[in-house]
C-alpha cells in the first residue's frame, strides 16, 4: 500500500516535470506562429505577447514572394519520384545480392557499407563537375538522379538485412508453380518487404524533403526552387523583415509537420527499424 | 550432350541478365554519383584546379602541405567542429536517454510528450536555423525584458561563445527526440524479470540504472552515438542559416570551410584536398567509436 502510494506520487512529479519540459520544447513553435500574424511594429515591440490584431496579409505577401506553390510542387515531385525509384531499385538489388551470394555481390555489399561513412561534403565539389559534364545541372531529373546515387548505399543496406529474414521456402514454392525470377520477386518477395519499404520510405523522405545543400548546388541558376531553396533565397533578399519571413517559415514547415502527424506511427517504427539494422 | 551444354550456356546468360536487371541500376547510379566523384576528388586534391578553366595542373602534395602548415582557418574550423561534436553528442545523448527513461514510465501524457519531443526533428536544419535566429534575436530579448532573467538578455548570436552555445542548443533541441525514439525501443526490450529481481534484492533506482539498464542498452548507444557524431561533424544547413559561420568566422564548421574554399574562393583543388582530409577524419572517428561501444555491449 505504502509502496504504491509513494510510487504514484513520484510518477506525478515526473509527469508534471515532463509536461513543463514539453512546453519548453514547444516555445519556439509558439514564437513562430504567434509572430507570423503580427504587424512589423507589434512584432518588434512585443515578440512574446499574443498578437494585437491578426494580419493574414503577411501570409499572402510571403506566399507571392516565395512563389510558394511552385516550390511546394517541386519539393513534392522530387521527394516522391526519388523515393519510388529508390525503393524499387534498392529492393531489387538487395534481394538479388542476398539470394545470389556470389563473390562479386559480397564485394559490392562491402563497398556500399563503406560508402555510408563518406560525408556528402567530401564529394560535393567533383560531383558538381560530373553533373555538369553529363548535363544534370539545373534540372529536376538531374537532381533526382543525384538522390538515387546518394540513397543507394543505405537503402540497399536496410533491404539487405531484411531479405535475409524472408524464408527461402516461400520463393521455392512460387518457382515450382512456374514463376520466373522476376515474377517471384514482384509477386512474392516485394509484397513481403512492406515493413522495410515503409522504413526506407520514411528515412529517405525526411532526408530529401529537408535537404538544402545538394539542391543548392544542382539548381544553381535559381530558376528552379524547392522549399529550402526558396526559403534561403527569400532570407537573402528580405533580411530582418520578420513580418514576411515568419509566415514564409510557417508555410515551409507546415507540410512536413502535417506529414509527421499523420504518419507518426510509421515514422517512429521506421526510425527504430532503421536504427536496429544500422 | 550438346543440348546439355546449350542449356548450361542459356542458364549462364540468363543469370547474367538477372544480375544486370536486379543490381544494374543501383550500381549505375552509385558509380555515377558517388564512386566517380570520389575518385575525381582524390585526383583533384593533387592539382591546382580552379573550377572554371577546366585546366588542372598537378602540384603534388602542395595542397595538403598548405592545409596542414599554413591554413589557420581550416584549423580553427576543425577545432570548432570537434568542440561542437563533443559537447553536442554528449548532451543530446544524455538528453535523449533521459527523455526515453522518463517516458517509459507509466505517464498519462507519455504518447503526447513523445510526439512533442520528436517533432523538431522532422524540420530541416536550414528552416530550423532561421526560426531560431528569430528566437535568439527577438524572442529571447522579449522573454528577458518580461522576466528579467539575464540568460535571455545575452547577445546570443553576437559573441563567439554564445553563438557556439546557440548552435549546441538548437542541435540538441533538434536531435534529442530522434535518439529518444531509439532509446525507448531499447529500454522496452530490457527484460522485466531482471528489473524486478534487482528491486527485490534491494537495489536502489540509481544502482538499477547504472548496473543493469545502461549495460543492456549499449547496442542503442552504439547507434545513437554514431548518428549524433555524424550529424554534428557534417553539420552545414543549420550552421549556414543560424550563424553563417559568424561572428568573425568563429562558428565556421569544417563542412562550411570546404564549401567556401571551393564555391566562394574558387580554389577547387584546395577544397577537394580538405574534403579528402574530412572524409578520413570522419571515417576514422566513426569506426573507432563503433568499435569502442560495441566492446561495451553485453547480452541480457
Amino acid at each position: 500500500m505504502d509502496i504504491t502510494k509513494r510510487y504514484r506520487s513520484g510518477t506525478i512529479v515526473t509527469e508534471i516535470l515532463m509536461i513543463v519540459l514539453g512546453i519548453v520544447f514547444l516555445v519556439p513553435f509558439y514564437f513562430l506562429f504567434v509572430n507570423s500574424v503580427k504587424t512589423f511594429g507589434d512584432l518588434l515591440t512585443s515578440a512574446a505577447a499574443l498578437p494585437k490584431s491578426i494580419e493574414w496579409g503577411n501570409y499572402s505577401r510571403a506566399f507571392d514572394i516565395t512563389n510558394f506553390p511552385t516550390a511546394l510542387w517541386n519539393s513534392v515531385l522530387i521527394t516522391v519520384v526519388s523515393n519510388v525509384l529508390l525503393v524499387v531499385i534498392c529492393a531489387m538489388a538487395a534481394y538479388y545480392m542476398v539470394r545470389n551470394n556470389s563473390r562479386f555481390n559480397r564485394f559490392l555489399f562491402v563497398i556500399f557499407v563503406a560508402a555510408m561513412v563518406v560525408p556528402f561534403q567530401s564529394i560535393m565539389i567533383p560531383l558538381v563537375k560530373v553533373t555538369s559534364t553529363i548535363g544534370l545541372m539545373d534540372s529536376i531529373p538531374g537532381l533526382i538522379i543525384c538522390y538515387l546515387g546518394f540513397g543507394v548505399p543505405m537503402s540497399v543496406f536496410l533491404f539487405h538485412g531484411f531479405v535475409k529474414s524472408i524464408p527461402l521456402e516461400i520463393e521455392e514454392a512460387a518457382t515450382v508453380d512456374g514463376s520466373n525470377a522476376y515474377g517471384v520477386f514482384y509477386r512474392v518477395v516485394f509484397p513481403l518487404m512492406k515493413p522495410m519499404l515503409v522504413t526506407v520510405f520514411i528515412l529517405n523522405t525526411l532526408w530529401i524533403w529537408n535537404d538544402y545543400l545538394l539542391p543548392s548546388l544542382i539548381l544553381q541558376s535559381g530558376k528552379l526552387s524547392t522549399i529550402p531553396i526558396a526559403t534561403f533565397a527569400f532570407f537573402g533578399q528580405y533580411t530582418k523583415q520578420w513580418d514576411l519571413a515568419l509566415p514564409a517559415l510557417v508555410m515551409g514547415v507546415l507540410p512536413i509537420i502535417v506529414f509527421f502527424l499523420f504518419m507518426q506511427r510509421y515514422i517512429i517504427e521506421g526510425i527504430t527499424a532503421g536504427a536496429v539494422k544500422g | 550432350m550438346r543440348k546439355g551444354e546449350n542449356g548450361m550456356n542459356h542458364k549462364k546468360t540468363s543469370r547474367l541478365t538477372q544480375q544486370v536487371v536486379f543490381v544494374g541500376p543501383a550500381i549505375l547510379f552509385f558509380i555515377l554519383i558517388i564512386a566517380i566523384p570520389f575518385v575525381l576528388g582524390l585526383y583533384y586534391s593533387f592539382t591546382d584546379w580552379d573550377g572554371i578553366s577546366g585546366k588542372a595542373t598537378g602540384v603534388g602534395f602542395d595542397n595538403y602541405k598548405q592545409i596542414f602548415m599554413h591554413d589557420s582557418s581550416f584549423r580553427d574550423s576543425f577545432w570548432f567542429t570537434a568542440k561542437f561534436t563533443i559537447l553536442g553528442v554528449v548532451i543530446t545523448n544524455v538528453a535523449g536517454f533521459f527523455l526515453a527513461y522518463l517516458l517509459t514510465k507509466p505517464l498519462k501524457t507519455r504518447n503526447f510528450l513523445r510526439t512533442v519531443f520528436f517533432m523538431p526533428n522532422v524540420i530541416g536544419g536550414l528552416l530550423l536555423g532561421f526560426i531560431w535566429q528569430f528566437i535568439f534575436v527577438k524572442g529571447f530579448s522579449a522573454l528577458g525584458s518580461a522576466t528579467g532573467i539575464s540568460f535571455f538578455n545575452l547577445p546570443w548570436l553576437g559573441t563567439e561563445n554564445t553563438a557556439f552555445w546557440a548552435l549546441v542548443i538548437v542541435f540538441v533541441w533538434q536531435t534529442a527526440g530522434y535518439l529518444m525514439v531509439i532509446y525507448i525501443s531499447s529500454l522496452n526490450n530490457v527484460p522485466k524479470d531482471i528489473l524486478e529481481a534487482a528491486e527485490i534484492d534491494g537495489a536502489s533506482r540509481f544502482q538499477v540504472l547504472r548496473s543493469i539498464i545502461i549495460p543492456l542498452i549499449m547496442p542503442a548507444a552504439t547507434v545513437c552515438l554514431f548518428l549524433a557524431i555524424s550529424w554534428s561533424f557534417k553539420m552545414f544547413d543549420l550552421n549556414l542559416s543560424l550563424t553563417k559561420g559568424g561572428p568573425f568566422g568563429s562558428t565556421e564548421s569544417v563542412a562550411m570551410n570546404i564549401y567556401n574554399e571551393a564555391f566562394s574562393k574558387n580554389r577547387y583543388g584546395l577544397g577537394t584536398a580538405k574534403a579528402i582530409i574530412f572524409f578520413v577524419i570522419v571515417a576514422v572517428i566513426t569506426s573507432l567509436q563503433v568499435k569502442f561501444t560495441k566492446s561495451k555491449e553485453v547480452e541480457a
